[in-house]
Order: C-alpha cells, then sequence, then structure tokens
C-alpha cells in the first residue's frame, strides 16, 4: 500500500480531492486572520476621539485604479483555468501572463503612487491611528499579492511542464491557484471602501 | 508520481533529516519536543529556587548566569521575570502542544485510519521544519541583550511593547510556530477527512482520531488573530505605531512617544481569542490518548463513545466563546462578564462528560494495571482537580479575588502538568513497542509513575493554599515582601523541593526511554497489547506506506471482549 489516494480525483463522500480541501481550510484560516484585523479597525475606530475620512488622504482614482485591476486579473485567472479545461495550454500562458502583469502593476500603483509619495511627506505608520491601519492592513495585503505573483509566474512557467505530464492534477492546481488569487481580491475589496471611502 | 518509490532510494540524510514520512515526522516532533520540556522543566527548577529561598545565591552553577542576570548568583528580578515568561512560552508551544500534535498526531492519526500517510506529505515536512526554526529562534533570544521575553507568556502591553528586543524576537519566533501549526492543522483535517479507508464511518473513529479532528480545527482558526495581533505588536515595537498604546501613557515619569490612541485591551481580546482554544489543544490530544489506553486496558467498549465524541465537538465550539473569562478584572460590564461566565460554565460540562464516560468504562472492566494505565487513570482525578479549581475562576465573583494569584497557577498547574503531561507519558509507555519493537521496562515505569504522581501533587496543591490566602502569582521573591503571603511562604520550600525531586523523578523514565531503544525487550508480536485499532494491525514498526494491504473497516474502535468472539478482542479491519 503506497500511493496517497484523492491526489487528483475527488472522494466521493465529501465530493474534494485533497489540496481543494487543503485551500479551503487555508483561505478559512486567512479569513480568521483579515477578520482579526478588520476587528482591530473597527475597535480602534469607535475608541478614537477622531478619525479621519479615508477620501481626505488617500487618493480615491488611484484606489479605484487598482480594484478594477484586481478584478481584471481574476477574471483573467479564471480564463486561464478554462483554458486548461479546454485543453490549450497556449491560451493558458496568455491568460496566465495577464494575470501576472495585472497584479505587478497593482504592486508598482500601491508603491510608487502611494507609498514612496506618503513616506516622502513623511506620513509613516507611527504618525496615527489611520495610517498604522492604513499601512499594516494594505501591507499585509500586498505581501499576498507578492505571494500570488510568485506562485502564479511558477504555474506560467516551469511548473507548466507538469501539463505534459499530469494535465487533471495540473489542472486542479490551477483552480487552487485561482481560489487564493479571487481570495486575495476579495480582501481588497473589503479594504478599499473602509479605508479609502468611509 | 509517488513521493513514496523515491524514498526508498534516498540516503539517511533524506530518510531521518528531511523526510517526508510521518512517522518519522512524528519520532522528529518528538524528541524536539521531549528537549523542550526538559529545557522549560530546567528554567522553572531556576524559579523554584528564587521562591523559596529569594535572595540566596543559586548553589552550584549560580555563577554561570553573568552580572546582568545574577550578580554574585543573586537572581535579579529580571532573570526571573525572563524565566517564568520563557517556562510558560517553551512548555505551551513548543514542549506539551507538539508532543501532543505534532508528535502522536503524527504518528497514529494516519495508522488510525489506514491511510499510507499524512494528505499532504512535503507540507508536513515542512511544517516540522518551521516548527523547529521557531525553537531556535526562541532558544537565541536568551543572548540578545536584555535577555528573552520577559512579559509573561501573555505578552501584555504596554509592558511588552516597550520591552526589550527579545520580545521582538519571541514575536518572530511566534509568527513561525503558528505558521507552522497552520500547515499541520490543515494537514490533519484533509488526512482525517479524505484518507478514511474503506469502511471507516466516522462513527468508527477511534476517539484519539476524533481529539486530534477538533484540536486541528482549534489550531486553524484560533491561532490567525494571534498572528494578527503578534503583526500588530510587531509593528508597535519595529515601526513606532500605536496599536496597543492608549494616548497619555507615562513611561518612567516621561510621557511616551508616538501617537497614541490605542488599546491595551485589544490584546488581551486577541491574545485569548487564541489562548483559551489553546488550551483545549493541549489538553484534547491527552484525552484522546487516555480514552484510547483506557478502552484497551478494561478490555470492553468504552462507555458512552458517541457522547464523548460529540462532546469534543462541542467543546471545540464552545471554546471560542469563554476568552474573556480571563478578563473579569478588565472592567468589562457586567452584561459581558455574565455571558462569558454562562458560556464557561456550560463549557465544563462535556468535559465532565467525557470524564465521567471514562470513569464509568472502568466499571467491570478486568483491569490491567501496566504502566501506561497507570499514567493514564492517573490522568482521570489529576484532571479532574484542575477542571474543579477551574470552575471558581470561571465565576466572574469569586475570580476577583483569585485572579493572578497562585491559586490560577495551581489550577492550569493541574490540568497540564499531573494531567496532560501524565497522559503524554501513557502515550509513550503505550505505543512506544509499535515504533521501536521492543517494550519499555514495567519495573522503572513503575518507578517513574508512583513518586510522580506524588510529587505532582505535593509541587502544586500547596500553590492553591497560596493563591486562597491571596499570594499574587509572578512575585519575584516567593512573597517574602508581600503580606498576605507571610502566612504561607513556608509552603514555597514544600513546592520547591518536591520540585527538585519531581527532577530526580524522571531519571528513571530518561533512563528507560534510552535503553529501551537499544536493549527494551523485544515484543513477539505486532500487537503486544491485543488491541483492535488499526495502527497495531500493521508491521512493527510499519514501513513506507504504513498497511502491508489497504485495510478495510467492518466495525466499531472498541470491540472488546464480544460475546461468541474467540478472543477477547475483534480487531476493526476482521470481517
Ligand atoms: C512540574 C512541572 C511544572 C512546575 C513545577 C511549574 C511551575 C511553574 C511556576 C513556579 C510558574 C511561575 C509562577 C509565577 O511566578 O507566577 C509557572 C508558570 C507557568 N507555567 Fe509552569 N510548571 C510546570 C509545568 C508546566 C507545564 C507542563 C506547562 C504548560 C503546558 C506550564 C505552563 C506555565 C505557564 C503558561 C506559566 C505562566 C507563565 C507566565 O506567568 O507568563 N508549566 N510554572
Ligand atoms: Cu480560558
Amino acid at each position: 500500500m503506497d500511493a496517497i489516494p484523492y491526489t487528483v480525483k475527488a472522494r466521493e463522500d465529501t465530493g474534494l480531492y485533497n489540496a481543494r480541501l487543503g485551500i479551503w481550510l487555508f483561505l478559512a484560516s486567512e479569513v480568521m486572520l483579515f477578520g482579526a484585523l478588520f476587528a482591530t479597525y473597527v475597535i480602534l475606530r469607535l475608541g478614537a476621539l477622531h478619525w479621519p475620512l479615508g477620501a481626505s488622504l488617500l487618493s480615491i482614482p488611484l484606489g479605484t485604479f487598482n480594484t478594477v485591476v484586481l478584478i481584471s486579473s481574476s477574471v483573467t485567472m479564471v480564463f486561464a483555468w478554462v483554458s486548461l479545461k479546454e485543453k490549450n495550454l497556449g491560451k493558458y500562458k496568455m491568460y496566465m501572463g495577464f494575470t501576472i502583469i495585472l497584479a505587478v502593476l497593482f504592486i508598482v500603483v500601491k508603491l510608487f503612487l502611494e507609498y514612496i509619495p506618503k513616506f516622502e511627506h513623511h506620513l509613516y505608520p507611527g504618525k496615527s491611528t489611520f495610517w498604522a491601519i492604513y499601512f499594516t492592513l494594505t501591507g499585509l495585503h500586498a505581501l499576498h499579492v507578492l505571494g500570488g505573483i510568485g506562485v502564479n509566474t511558477y504555474f506560467w512557467g516551469p511548473g507548466a511542464n507538469m501539463w505534459q505530464s499530469e494535465p487533471e492534477r495540473f489542472t486542479n492546481r490551477i483552480e487552487i491557484a485561482g481560489l487564493y488569487w479571487h481570495f486575495v481580491d476579495l480582501v481588497w475589496i473589503f479594504l478599499f471602501p473602509i479605508l479609502y471611502l468611509l | 508520481m509517488n513521493p513514496h518509490h523515491d524514498s526508498h532510494r534516498m540516503h539517511v540524510f533524506r530518510k531521518y533529516l528531511f523526510s517526508i514520512d510521518h512517522k518519522v515526522i512524528g519520532i522528529q516532533y518528538g524528541l524536539t519536543s521531549l528537549f523542550f520540556l526538559l529545557f522549560g522543566f530546567s528554567l522553572m527548577m531556576l524559579m523554584r529556587w528564587q521562591l523559596a529561598f529569594p535572595g540566596t545565591a543559586i548553589p552550584f552553577i549560580g555563577k554561570f548566569f553573568g552580572e546582568s542576570r545574577a550578580p554574585g548568583g543573586i537572581m535579579l528580578p529580571e532573570f526571573y521575570n525572563e524565566l517564568g515568561a520563557m517556562h510558560g512560552t517553551i512548555m505551551v508551544f513548543l514542549g506539551v502542544v507538539p508532543l501532543g500534535v505534532g508528535c502522536f498526531g503524527n504518528l497514529l492519526v494516519p495508522l488510525q485510519i489506514g491511510a499510507p500517510d499524512m494528505a499532504f506529505p512535503k507540507l508536513n515536512m515542512a511544517s516540522y521544519w518551521v516548527f523547529f526554526l521557531g525553537g531556535l529562534t526562541m532558544l537565541f533570544s536568551f543572548i540578545l541583550p536584555g535577555g528573552a521575553a520577559s512579559s509573561g507568556w501573555t505578552s501584555y502591553p504596554p509592558l511588552a511593547d516597550i520591552a526589550t528586543i527579545g520580545q521582538t524576537v519571541w514575536l518572530i519566533g511566534m509568527v513561525f510556530l503558528i505558521t507552522s501549526s497552520l500547515l499541520g492543522s490543515i494537514n490533519f483535517i484533509t488526512t482525517v477527512l479524505q484518507l478514511r479507508t474503506e469502511g471507516l464511518t466516522f462513527m468508527r473513529l477511534p476517539f484519539f482520531v476524533w481529539s486530534q479532528l477538533v484540536t486541528a480545527f482549534l489550531l486553524l482558526l484560533a491561532f490567525p488573530p494571534l498572528e494578527a495581533a503578534g503583526i500588530l505588536q510587531l509593528m508597535d515595537r519595529l515601526a513606532h505605531t500605536s496599536f496597543f498604546l492608549p494616548s497619555g501613557l507615562m513611561i518612567s515619569g516621561e510621557p511616551l512617544k508616538g501617537s497614541g490612541g490605542g488599546s491595551v485591551l485589544l490584546w488581551q481580546h486577541l491574545f485569548w481569542f487564541l489562548a483559551h482554544p489553546e488550551v483545549y489543544v493541549i489538553l484534547l490530544p491527552a484525552m484522546g490518548i487516555v480514552a484510547e489506553i483506557i478502552a484497551n486496558n478494561i478490555r470492553k467498549p468504552l462507555w458512552g463513545y458517541t457522547s464523548m465524541v460529540y462532546s469534543v465537538l462541542f467543546i471545540g465550539f464552545m471554546s471560542f466563546i469563554v476568552w474573556a473569562h480571563h478578563m473579569f478584572l478588565t472592567g468589562m460590564g457586567t452584561a459581558m462578564s455574565s455571558f462569558f461566565q454562562a458560556t464557561t460554565m456550560i463549557i465544563s460540562i462535556p468535559s465532565v462528560v467525557i470524564l465521567s464516560c471514562l470513569f464509568i468504562s472502568l466499571w467491570g472492566g478486568s483491569i490491567r494495571l501496566n504502566t501506561a494505565m497507570l499514567f493514564a487513570l492517573a490522568f482521570l482525578p489529576m484532571f479532574g482537580m484542575g477542571g474543579l479549581t477551574g470552575l471558581p475562576l470561571g465565576l466572574s465573583v469569586s475570580d476577583i479575588h483569585l485572579h493572578d494569584t497562585y491559586y490560577v497557577i495551581g489550577h492550569f498547574h493541574y490540568v497540564v502538568a499531573p494531567g496532560v503531561i501524565f497522559a503524554l507519558f501513557a502515550g509513550i509507555y503505550h505505543w512506544f513497542p509499535k515504533f521501536t519493537g521492543r517494550q519499555m521496562n514495567e519495573f522503572l515505569g513503575k518507578l517513574h509513575f508512583w513518586p510522580s504522581l506524588l510529587l505532582m501533587n505535593a509541587i502544586f496543591f500547596p500553590m492553591l493554599i497560596q493563591g486562597l490566602a491571596g499570594v499574587s502569582r509572578r512575585l519575584y521573591d516567593g512573597g517574602l515582601q508581600y503580606a498576605h503571603a507571610q502566612g504561607v511562604l513556608s509552603l514555597n520550600k514544600v513546592s520547591s523541593y518536591s520540585a527538585w525531586a519531581l527532577a530526580v523523578a524522571q531519571l528513571p523514565f530518561i533512563f528507560n526511554f534510552v535503553f529501551s531503544i537499544f536493549k527494551g525487550k523485544k515484543v513477539t508480536s505486532d500487537n503486544p497489547w491485543e488491541a483492535t485499532t488499526l495502527e497495531w494491525q500493521t508491521p512493527t514498526p510499519p514501513g513506507h506506506g504504513n498497511f502491508e494491504t489497504t485495510p478495510t473497516v467492518y466495525r466499531g474502535p472498541y470491540e472488546y471482549s464480544v460475546p461468541g468472539a474467540s478472543r477477547d478482542f475483534t480487531p476493526q479491519n476482521e470481517p
């Protein structure tokens, strides 16, 4: 008795293959992580004497632009997975490429148009609770985006060799990377309004 | 590609060091956590000197701690705090939990569910090595200027926010440990849900597997908020934010720099949101071990298996909504207090159910009193003591008197030391033959058990009395300058002598453990205890892939003394 079962095919009673259950569990823990941070935001904001309006300190156009960028990358991620289902590796590579480029664009905007100008105006995390929350939450989210870029780039490049040997398993991997990516997107969809708009 | 095939060709390095076999990883966890248990125990023995003989030089070794910790061999308060914080941290996060979950969980869960390995073997290896890094980080922090973390294992701000660099490294170490347990918990849940062999329905799972499953959910969902809190405290310390620092804080007469506007209670909420479930992470694997050993040694089915399963599920759920019973004295409103007091009383019910089921199971059994069983049996009343002494802490009125006294130290040590540690010892004696092919010596086992049982009580019972008298915890002079403590000061010596004697009482165990690995009596059967669960239906020790053929399960976990059967045990895989 050797091989670990259900690495590719779903188990009948759970309807899941192993990695798919694994990623959902991972995302559940991520929900708790960001949940705790959002709770921190609520508690500190409710306890604060003054709380600045996000719009007065942050650029809504840039925030909106980045929101559109991330949502688009989620869409191209789905297309990448669909392309594999259609057994079209070339198309997969194209869509995955778009996903990665969009994610990089998000980081570039975040870093060069938002963070660095803020630092130049001496707006650091230690400036006030608002900035503390802003930099911690968006920073942690940006780390998640960078992680996603790493994973996706691997699956776009050397990781894609698996397509030749085990196409079904590779398709599953992209599905899982996609679930993670949608989650990262979702976190931003919460972050944007609470930091920029409210 | 199958990860098992190539491991046959791998050399020693891959086989023993970076192994992806759950059994090797389990043993790695086991040895590492035993080391840390001993280390945490040694820190405590130093503290016990200071408590019993405050202000006198530590004999023999005092001079080795240096001027900054113990000038002239006399312990400074800062050193006591460092020892206390690191004793707690190491015992919990590097000792008991990795032994219960990382070691026993890894060794037994795949075997008991008839699986070839964990669902994600490489992730399993990663979680061990990340844990190992966390351990190294904690050890390393002792050599930093200002020493290791010294704000208690709870790291309450504002103290922790302004403490020396050791605290920063503590936080980084915790991030490693949290990451490791997240990876582990994902692996455990997936393994139990996905890799159960044919016929092994949920209600046929050994109770140990249930306890590990619930534990894994607690780790998965309760640890991230502590990770969040850790990140925020790191920000406070490194980026000078004020998440946990309120406005207008004065430190040594000077106003604190920084923006203020934070909340110290926020940390406590985030911390205890983890740390209460954490006590069940400590406890449940121990309960699982005890249930297995009792069922095996009474030669009859566990009484109330089903209610035990529902109880453990209920504990898992409830443990998320009791955390603020650690915070009754922080000035929360009465409505909040009443809520958390009620949930706390409710969560004690399922624990009592499990304990009662185990007690009732003993009735009419033909009990086999080997060392493993002795330790398992001792768990019951010792955990019972811990649980009962917890009730007055859960009621907000009596907690006003008891909070932060030695009563608390006595209470939770009854749970973790003669409770959980005894269960872990029981597990080591019981499963040792499966993984080494040899038995541990019974005489030495009993020489280990009886003195330990006696001494554990001699250490911790006096603490309950001191606490009731009003002696605060975390007093570095054992209460010498503390009015409430004067009448009960002499009890410090009772505790301390007993603690050192307890160290001596562990020598038979250490000797027995090492000796038996090489020279212990060889077992003649794969199933020396005549047990029913699947881990005993493998070769000894189990090879790669565990089972020679995939087992099929036909019956529940504890079919002992089935009427009409040819033997007094019927393994789960017997048709
Ligand atoms: C026989 C073994 C043990 C003895 C004699 C012992 C003794 C002590 C003592 C004297 C203190 C300090 C009390 C104070 O100054 O406030 C302490 C604190 C503590 N111990 Fe133990 N301990 C033992 C085992 C354990 C184990 C197995 C665990 C965990 C599973 C543990 C967890 C803790 C924790 C969390 C604290 C609180 C640290 C803090 O104040 O931040 N101990 N113990
Ligand atoms: Cu609690």
